[in-house]
């Protein structure tokens, strides 16, 4: 299909195939032929042969899941062709990519920091939210409703964001993250004190 | 130019849009898109309002029904999303790149002159320079990119070195993950 071409010859409305319903990958969002590239090739395998069977089969014929595990088990053992070595370099490389982000997500902390603004005013800076997948503006908002005070996402001098909360509530936000957001676990959540910007 | 895209850094806002704007939007796509003719209403419905989303670096996105459809850099040619794309395959002229491009495409690279005069690639069309194109891949059915052609074909087959299309938008970037705005 890929080879026949636009037709630009003179013609007042030229013609188009229109597809619909193109089958996307649920994994990688690609068209399936592109899941080759995804980094993420056996997922989106897995998911193919699982949900479009048909497709599946068309796309890599002879071959099946099962053949994957066995390759598996191989791996395991430690050993394996050279020649299918080379062949593996390359999604295993893209795998590393994957397993990089995740290792970062495992790594990141979520600070919560009080600031002395004035004398006996405090403000309290969250920052690291957003590696959770936490909305911030959503976040500051919920702040500001349950703490009765100001809170804002605002750019740190690093460029980053952060939000801030205009009240001495160091303490009741730690609870409250740890409350509305569970899958943020407890020793990733840090105190500090900081002093005056 | 989506390589990286994130919809809070990289919108700086978007505007429902005057009706005679949308009729000058609609009327560009289609002169250059002829083919969309007989399916543009199902894609700009008159009736739904058409929504603009400015971004930086003079980017605008063209999103109705929710679906961002077309998108252009500095007021130049418009370009279509790659599910639209790939809906309606035959909109655009089609350039087709080699196996071995399919890599560097998807992670966002121009495409070289080579990539496109190897064996398993094709130039079919003849096309000035500066033209925006699909860009197929050597035993794929569907389009992975768009991209603006920086030499003529011809040029691309005599010189054959250098950069043959920019790309624009590719499957995975960061404009194709965002599929639709609230």
């Amino acid at each position: 299909m890929s080879d026949d071409e636009a037709q630009p010859e003179v013609q007042d409305w030229p013609e188009t195939r229109v597809l619909k319903d193109i089958l996307y990958c649920g994994v990688c969002s690609m068209p399936p032929e592109y899941c080759d590239y995804s980094g993420t090739t056996k997922k989106c395998k897995k998911w193919l042969s699982d949900e479009h069977p048909d497709v599946f089969s068309r796309l890599y014929p002879n071959q099946d899941l099962s053949k994957d595990l066995e390759e598996k088990a191989t791996l395991k053992e430690g050993e394996e062709d050279v020649a299918e070595e080379g062949e593996k370099k390359k999604p295993k490389v893209q795998e590393t990519k994957a397993e990089k982000e995740r290792r970062k997500k495992a790594e990141a902390h979520v600070v919560i920091c009080r600031i002395e603004r004035t004398k006996r005013k405090r403000v309290i800076t969250v920052f690291g939210l957003e590696n959770f997948d936490v909305d911030l503006k959503k976040a500051a908002k919920l702040f500001a409703t349950k703490f009765a005070c100001g809170a804002s996402v605002t750019k740190n001098p690093q460029g980053q964001d952060e939000i801030v909360v205009q009240g001495d509530v160091q303490d009741d936000i730690y609870e409250l993250v740890r409350e509305t957001w569970p899958s943020i676990p407890d020793d990733q959540i840090d105190m500090t004190e900081g002093k005056k910007k | 130019m989506f390589k990286k895209f994130n919809t809070k850094e990289d919108v700086s806002g978007q505007s429902k849009t005057k009706s005679s704007v949308q009729r000058a939007i609609r009327s560009k796509i289609l002169e250059q898109y002829p083919a969309l003719n007989p399916y543009i209403e199902e894609l700009l419905p008159k009736k739904e309002p058409l929504i603009l989303v400015k971004c930086h670096d003079r980017v605008n996105i063209v999103m109705s029904q929710n679906q961002l459809l077309f998108f252009n850099h500095h007021d130049g040619p418009y370009f279509p999303h790659l599910k639209v794309l790939q809906t309606y395959p035959d909109i655009m002229p089609k350039v087709q790149v080699d196996k071995g491009a399919i890599k560097f495409v998807l992670a966002g690279a121009n495409i070289m002159c080579p990539g496109l005069t190897s064996k398993g690639a094709r130039l079919d069309t003849e096309l000035p320079a500066d033209t925006p194109v699909a860009i197929m891949a050597e035993g794929k059915e569907h389009a992975l990119a768009v991209g603006t052609t920086t030499m003529s074909t011809e040029d691309i087959k005599k010189i054959n070195k250098g950069i043959g299309v920019e790309l624009a938008h590719f499957l995975n970037d960061g404009l194709w993950k965002v599929p639709t705005m609230a």
